[in-house]
């Protein structure tokens, strides 16, 4: 599959790795002409305000909403932020393509980022991932079509409503690609 | 030397890969620099073209000052401490700083060492003119390097100089034998671990950032096609006679550094870029990227 991959800014090349490495073809994209290539499409994690910036001054937005429409799209981190409908203070609208509030930078600076383990379901199947949360955003709130797939202590911090997928921690930063495969193999 | 918390350190510079970090010294600054599309904000008192004009002795920036940029903005504020000044890092690591720059650019509190940043929680960047003093600093503990260029000359040779060598001795370092690799380790005074590490994956085991004279969007380009992750924008911003347009064509430019339509567009319309120094015209003993080791 051609899995594109929103490559403005952040870590994109840690996705393109990722979907490599599960065998399939990965397309760091900067222009709305190429989202033709890809089935399905990550936006990574990065500066949710430099990226949606980038986003409106190449005009990027209808062509990611066309996209959304028919494709899967997952959001790490600042993706999540980016596909959000109430994303905190962003100086443009989000997305808006997953209902749920978000809270940016809600665990504090840097020096508060961690990485601990969470809990997740892919398809079905409960288990443990290690998350690595950085200057991470928070789920507040959600509305009832979001589908919970997974927590760290009581904080939801992987959610799906339906073709959208996102999660608040960074799958891309380490070398486990349960949730990049679940991504490609199960969201549609 | 992948534990978990120099795992979360790099992630951070990860998150910061793609954009550009610019020199701010006030909170109206620094809005303009996140207005702009800047990934993150250097707070300092004087950039670093005044520091060279001023001269005296330069510190970390007043707390204060630090402060008031954190409140005006919702990405990364980073700062400098002095070469080898722990103390000035302790201090920025408790205002919540979210990256220190152990920067040649203030006056260096120590000629034999560097901070052992491992010893910190915050992550630490570091400049550097060839792989030898890259590796140094990742021993000590950077998350991140960057060239060192020569900060507030607003002339690009110095990072160029930097970044290619640093690039071509990654190239060099993989066309080497194992046996071979102690005694190159020897000569460039770096630890052997991470000339491995060089040998095995082709990069530095952290990301790698451009700095120092960048002052035009094909400056920006230029870096990033030469290697660079990431650009610092020092006194090319605010000594320009247009900081929010020249802000935000170097935020283009570096986005879409390969494609030369979009830099020729994103450089249209600007004004003067700063002024510039020649190298031959500072005195070696006045050189930043000299300081340090």
């Amino acid at each position: 599959m051609n899995i594109g991959i929103l490559a403005l800014q952040g870590d994109y090349v840690k996705h393109a790795r990722a979907v490599e490495k599960l065998g399939h073809t990965s397309i760091c994209l900067k222009e709305a002409d190429t989202l033709q290539k890809c089935d399905k499409l990550i936006i990574p994690g990065g500066e949710s305000t430099a990226i949606i910036r980038l986003i409106e001054k190449l005009k990027l937005r209808p062509a990611l909403l066309e996209f959304a429409a028919e494709h899967a799209v997952m959001g790490t981190c600042a993706g999540l932020i980016l596909l959000s409908k109430i994303p905190g203070n962003l100086p443009f609208p989000s997305l808006g393509l997953i209902d749920i509030e978000v809270e940016r930078n809600a665990y504090g600076r840097q020096i508060d980022s961690f990485i601990d383990t969470v809990q997740i379901t892919l398809n079905g199947q409960e288990q443990d991932f290690e998350g690595v949360f950085i200057r991470a955003p928070k789920i507040k709130k959600y509305a009832e079509t979001v589908e919970i797939l997974g927590y760290h202590g009581t904080d939801v911090v992987m959610a799906q409503d339906k073709n959208i997928l996102v999660c608040s921690f960074h799958p891309e930063l380490t070398n486990d690609l349960r949730i990049h495969d679940f991504f490609i193999s199960s969201v549609d | 030397m992948l534990n978990k918390d120099f795992q979360l350190k790099i992630g951070l510079a990860e998150m910061l890969k793609g954009g550009v970090i610019m020199d701010v010294t006030n909170p109206d600054q620094a809005k303009i620099a996140e207005d702009a599309g800047a990934v993150a904000v250097m707070a300092l008192e004087r950039i670093p073209a005044d520091i060279r004009a001023d001269g005296g002795v330069a510190r970390m920036s007043n707390p204060k000052m630090i402060k008031e940029i954190q409140k005006v903005v919702s990405i990364p504020v980073m700062a400098k401490c002095r070469i080898g000044h722990f103390a000035e890092a302790q201090v920025l690591q408790t205002l919540g700083i979210d990256f220190i720059d152990e920067s040649e650019v203030l006056t260096p509190a120590d000629e034999k060492n560097h901070i052992w940043k491992h010893d910190f929680k915050v992550p630490f960047v570091c400049g550097c003119r060839d792989i030898g003093e890259a590796l140094r600093r990742i021993g000590e503990g950077a998350a991140m390097i960057r060239t060192k260029g020569e900060a507030g000359s607003g002339n690009i040779v110095e990072a160029v100089r930097h970044m290619r060598s640093v690039q071509g001795s990654i190239r060099h370092i993989q066309t080497l034998s194992d046996d071979e690799l102690m005694a190159y380790a020897k000569n460039i005074g770096a630890p052997v671990d991470l000339v491995m590490y060089v040998k095995e994956h082709g990069k530095l085991p952290v990301p790698n950032f451009s700095a120092g004279g960048i002052a035009t969007p094909a400056d920006a380009s230029l870096m990033m096609q030469l290697g660079a992750e990431t650009n610092f924008v020092g006194s090319g911003i605010f000594k320009s006679e247009d900081p929010a347009a020249r802000a935000k064509a170097i935020v283009l430019a570096t986005t879409h550094f390969d494609d030369p339509d979009t830099v020729a567009r994103a450089s249209e319309g600007l004004k003067e870029a700063m002024p510039g120094l020649e190298m031959s015209a500072i005195p070696e003993e006045e050189q930043l990227n000299k300081r340090g080791w």
